[in-house]
């Protein structure tokens, strides 16, 4: 469980950074930018959250005998 | 000890997420997702041994496999189902995550024909005609 700590720390470090690049591009008047930087930050985390769930899908097949 | 691992890790995720829901909600949404996911993985090795422990009692009592393999396949799909409703329905949309449970509850009765099929045919073998 110790590196599900560290990605959901990793996680939140995202999240919190593109808050503030969001809130700095803003202030800026880069409206467009600031869009984009949520967007990728986003697909970033969905990326691991996505790779998370697949294992989580595949111990349950294995597991329940789905095969 | 893991009951407080799992406490502790989702009490760190909660603040987490309470942190992140002011700024960036969908990101908050994925965190919850991901420490759900997390949590699941860790029950799902427990969850094992307990199947396995199942395993060797039906076949020790010489139950038919098909049916404990139909049982098992209806725990994984109710377990499924309940995870995917209730992540839905934390991010606000009741109606898909009844539409999820109510996949959930078809399918699961699908599985159950065979043995629903043996029931029937046994009881009319019972009954006299």
């Amino acid at each position: 469980m110790n590196e599900d700590v560290t990605s959901i720390f990793q996680i939140a470090a995202v999240g919190i950074i593109v808050a503030m690049i969001h809130t700095v591009l803003k202030q800026m008047g880069k409206e467009d930018y600031a869009s984009w930087v949520t967007l990728i930050g986003f697909i970033v985390v969905l990326f691991m959250v996505i790779r998370k769930l697949d294992q989580l899908f595949q111990e349950i097949k294995t597991i329940f005998l789905f095969q | 000890m893991d009951i407080i691992q799992v406490v502790g890790f989702a009490l760190v995720a909660t603040v987490l997420v309470l942190i992140l829901k002011e700024q960036v909600p969908m990101m908050a949404f994925l965190l919850s997702l991901f420490a759900g996911i997390v949590i699941f993985l860790f029950l799902i090795g427990k969850i094992s041994d307990v199947i396995d422990m199942l395993e060797q009692l039906a076949d020790r009592s010489k139950v038919n496999m098909v049916f404990f393999q139909t049982v098992l396949k209806i725990i994984g799909i109710a377990y499924i189902a309940e995870f995917g409703a209730q992540v839905v329905r934390d991010a606000g949309q009741e109606a898909i995550a009844s539409k999820i449970e109510l996949a959930g509850k078809v399918l699961i009765i699908v599985l159950a024909i065979p043995i629903i099929s043996v029931i029937v045919e046994t009881i009319m073998k019972l009954m006299p005609v």
